[in-house]
């Protein structure tokens, strides 16, 4: 079990490294607004085939 | 801040709008009922041109998916523009304080109106698309704000705002009240939070270590003793100096404070473990202390983050305030931002419009209103010559105004001062658990100090031990959050209900009942003219409907609408004489409708009884009209302010619960007391109160207990300010909404109750919470007294009492189902 002294400080030092990680993300504003993002990424993959199907659907039942 | 706001929820639905015309054809864009008969061959309807406009413009830049993404267009959503020209928004003052120059371009925050769903994110990011120079658009939905950043070369700010008014949300510069600060110290809130959270993660893994067998290797043992040392010392002095801070805090202004018996609890363990550590001896609590620093991080996060969707809510309901005032320059009018105007500059105020300054009406005849202002409900009429006041509204006709003050000078704006200079002065409210905690303090160092004399004599090895073991159980981590969490689930449910505290402390200073002092005029009332008697022959209903169809005074706007006629009449001429009546000609015959003179002038005859019956109006303080037709006197209508549907159970129910109601109105004194009868036991019924006078009543009434104001107008805002909690309701103006505390999204008395009682609930999931930590710290304290108490026991009763109080508060109903209103009716 003497492989915990290496471990155990090697441990330490990769939660020291999402520490920052969290830290820079913070700083960068990704923690601001939580509510958008969410909501975004539904939209992003409506191209414009889906415009297309769209202004159909709209054209026969508005 | 020159005109008010006209508050109206962002995204409210207009369910009265879609009944008005049921069965019609849907409109394509915003998916509210066709008011016309739509033409079959042409698809598709839209219901306004503002509709059709937008609907166009998303087709023209190939956005057509938004309609498909949307889903099923229920016309719920306000999605329509105002087709204004947004000049001001090039005004040199106005790009001064909202465009940011920024190394690539120039960028502007804006909040919209009209944001309901995912494919108004979609739709709203793609501004780039309609208006060309707009590189990016970012919206923040929590916020209802847009950022803007684009090529102030290529496109003008106000042609970014037209590109969103065309889309069909409307553009409202956010103020220059950015919450930078406020950010900033909940991004570091949140910073010390995460931190807090990865330390005691890694701290209970050691500890589950030590305990699992690690500790009788005394070289495993050291490492994981010296890890956790290092590790829970960063959590107490960066993430913990929250709580270290707000106790020093406490002691300097001797005040009881939650913080204080926490940093207790958090030292005595930290620091008995450090000299355990150091010395290889005894236990250690790093993993207790850390958990604990992390679970009440998170309290307080919770807690600030649902105060800060109030506040956001607030500065929404600022922003869609109207800023821009139209000067006229020559022959033309151009819109400028409102603080812009100087004396001597004129501008013109439209009918329904808010005034944007103070001046003097240089033409045009109008009746204003001025309830915000002086609580007086009815309007009065204003001629040229007649001073007229930023904040009221001109009811009926376009007048043009010759500028005396513009922005903060003007009496709105210096009222609006000494409420935000008031609003800074206030005491705060000492909450319950602070006050809990000053007492529980006390009781704790007292019995750990026992707990130590008594062990000197039994045992004096194990002495020091078990009197900091206590105080580390005590240390009231399920009391520390029992509050914050209470408070931030009530807010998220008050929110969804429509209702906003400023604040968790006015849930509780809400709870306690008091005297509820209400303003009359849009709180208990309509806040608008309707019929309250009609004496006369009902035959001749049809011809006064025709004559005030498209009158846009107050009162012909009232009988036009509360008079029914089975057949409809046009009037072929109508005249309005402004002050005097309305003379019009209906199926030939001479249709008159106004004042006693304008009646009789026009030869009216007949017994006297209108003018007995005119007078008797009038001492009820209701503004009466005769009406003649062909010169004979047939009817006299006469209004009043009716109260809103809900007021009268809405006080029963207040009354049922302990609270006692006033009544302080600016309006005229036989207004009030026709009311008095219907609304039951009053305190008070005050008419013709003056905001000083509100103040001074205000402020007797404090020295017997708890006073709650409820207003809607500026001249409410001084009293709202002295109470101990102030509520706005819908449709205020700005100043009552500063003084606030809690804020409504919904008009009338209803919401008021809704808030008392939820309060009244949220007080009790407090109490509760409290009364279950302070049960498992007597229990933790008893073991450590008798010395039964070891690290492990601690760790585990810890998370335990947590538990319970964050499940007790997090379930607890308090602002929704059942509905209040429905349960106490």
């Amino acid at each position: 079990m003497t492989v915990l002294f290496i471990v155990f400080p090697l441990a330490v030092l990769l939660s020291g490294l999402a520490a920052l990680a969290f830290i820079w993300a913070t700083g960068r504003g990704q923690f601001d607004d939580l509510d958008t993002p969410a909501v975004r990424l539904l939209c992003d993959d409506l191209s414009e085939g889906c415009t297309k199907t769209a202004s159909q659907r709209n054209g026969e039942k508005p | 801040m020159t005109a008010s706001a006209t508050v109206s929820a962002p995204r409210e639905s207009s369910p009265e709008l879609r009944g008005a015309f049921g069965g019609a054809a849907a409109c394509a864009h915003c998916g509210l009922p066709v008011p016309d008969e739509p033409d079959l061959g042409q698809e598709p309807h839209f219901c306004c041109s503002a509709c059709g406009l937008a609907y166009s413009v998303i087709h023209e830049a190939g956005l057509g998916a938004y309609y498909l993404h949307r889903g099923q267009a229920d016309g719920s959503a306000k999605t329509r523009g105002t087709g204004r020209s947004y000049a001001e928004y090039d005004d040199p003052a106005f790009a001064a304080r909202h465009v940011e120059t920024t190394p690539n371009g120039a960028r502007i925050e804006l909040f919209l109106e009209g944001l309901h769903c995912t494919a108004c994110v979609w739709l709203v990011e793609r501004l780039g698309r309609v208006v060309p120079g707009v590189e990016s658009a970012r919206l923040d939905l929590g916020r209802s704000a847009l950022d803007v950043r684009f090529d102030p070369k290529r496109v003008t700010p106000s042609a970014v705002a037209r590109g969103l008014d065309g889309l069909g949300y409307p553009p409202h510069p956010s103020g220059a009240a950015r919450r930078e600060g406020e950010e900033r110290g909940e991004r570091r809130l949140w910073l010390r939070l995460g931190v807090a959270g990865a330390l005691a993660g890694n701290v209970m893994l050691m500890a589950l270590a030590l305990y699992s067998g690690a500790a009788r290797d005394p070289a495993y043992a050291g490492m994981f003793r010296w890890g956790s040392f290092l590790l829970s010392s960063v959590s107490v002095f960066y993430s913990g100096s929250v709580f270290l801070r707000g106790a020093v805090a406490a002691l300097r202004t001797r005040t009881p404070h939650m913080d204080l018996p926490v940093s207790i609890g958090i030292l005595a363990g930290f620091t008995r473990s450090a000299w355990n550590t150091v010395f290889s001896r005894g236990e250690i609590y790093f993993d207790s202390i850390s958990v604990l620093i992390f679970l009440l991080l998170v309290g307080r996060w919770l807690q600030l983050r649902h105060q800060r969707g109030a506040a956001r809510t607030l500065d929404l309901i600022a922003a869609l305030a109207p800023r821009a005032a139209r000067r006229v320059d020559g022959e033309s009018l151009v819109e400028v931002p409102a603080e812009t105007l100087a004396a001597g500059d004129v501008v013109e105020v439209g009918a329904d419009e808010r005034v944007p300054v103070d001046g003097v009406i240089l033409s045009g005849r109008t009746s204003v209103d001025s309830s915000w202002l002086t609580g007086e409900s009815l309007p009065e009429e204003r001629a040229p010559g007649d001073r007229v006041y930023a904040g009221t509204h001109n009811t009926s006709r376009a007048i043009r105004i010759r500028v005396e003050v513009a922005g903060s000078e003007t009496r709105l704006g210096r009222l609006m001062q000494s409420v935000e200079a008031a609003q800074s002065r206030r005491a705060p409210i000492v909450r319950l658990a602070d006050r809990v905690a000053g007492r529980f303090v006390v009781g704790v160092l007292v019995s750990s100090a026992l707990t130590f004399v008594v062990w000197c004599f039994l045992d004096s090895s194990r002495a020091l031990d078990n009197a900091v073991a206590l105080l580390v159980v005590t240390c009231p981590c399920a009391l520390g959050m029992a509050t914050p969490l209470a408070v931030s689930a009530a807010l998220r449910r008050a929110a969804r209900a429509g209702i906003f505290f400023k604040g968790g402390e006015f849930l509780e200073a809400l709870a306690r009942p008091g005297i509820i002092a209400f303003d009359k005029t849009g709180t208990l009332t309509e806040g608008r003219l309707g019929l309250a008697s009609f004496m006369g022959e009902s035959s001749i209903v049809p011809l006064l409907r025709a004559a005030e169809g498209r009158s846009p005074h107050p009162i012909g706007r009232a009988l036009h609408a509360a008079l029914t006629a089975t057949a409809e009449l046009r009037a072929d001429e109508v005249e309005e004489l402004p002050g005097a009546g309305v003379i019009a000609r209906v199926a030939g015959r001479d249709v008159r409708v106004g004042s006693a003179e304008h009646v009789h002038d026009a030869g009216a005859n007949g017994s006297a009884w209108w003018r007995t019956e005119l007078t008797r109006q009038a001492s009820l303080g209701r503004p009466a009209v005769a009406c003649s037709v062909d010169g004979n006197v047939r009817a006299v209508a006469a209004f009043n302010d009716p109260l809103r549907g809900d007021a009268v159970r809405s006080l029963d129910a207040l009354r049922a619960l302990g609270y006692r109601v006033a009544l302080l109105s600016g309006d005229h004194e036989l207004v009030v007391k026709s009311l008095e009868p219907e609304l039951g036991e009053l305190v008070t019924a005050q008419g013709g109160m003056s905001p000083e006078d509100k103040l001074a009543w205000v402020e007797a009434a404090r020295a017997e207990g708890p006073v709650v104001v409820v207003g809607d107008g500026v001249n409410d805002a001084a009293a709202m300010s002295a109470a101990n909690v102030a509520i706005a309701v819908h449709g205020g103006a700005e100043a009552s909404l500063v003084a606030a505390d809690v804020f409504t999204t919904e008009p009338g008395v209803g919401k008021v109750l809704e808030a008392v009682v939820g309060a009244r609930r949220a007080l009790g999931v407090i109490r509760r919470g409290i009364g279950f930590s302070l049960a498992y710290n007597l229990i933790g304290a008893v073991l450590c007294m008798g010395g039964w108490i070891s690290p492990l026991v601690a760790a585990v009763m810890m998370p335990l009492s947590s538990l319970t109080v964050v499940t007790q508060a997090l379930r607890a109903r308090t602002f929704d189902a059942p509905k209040p209103r429905k349960a106490l009716a």
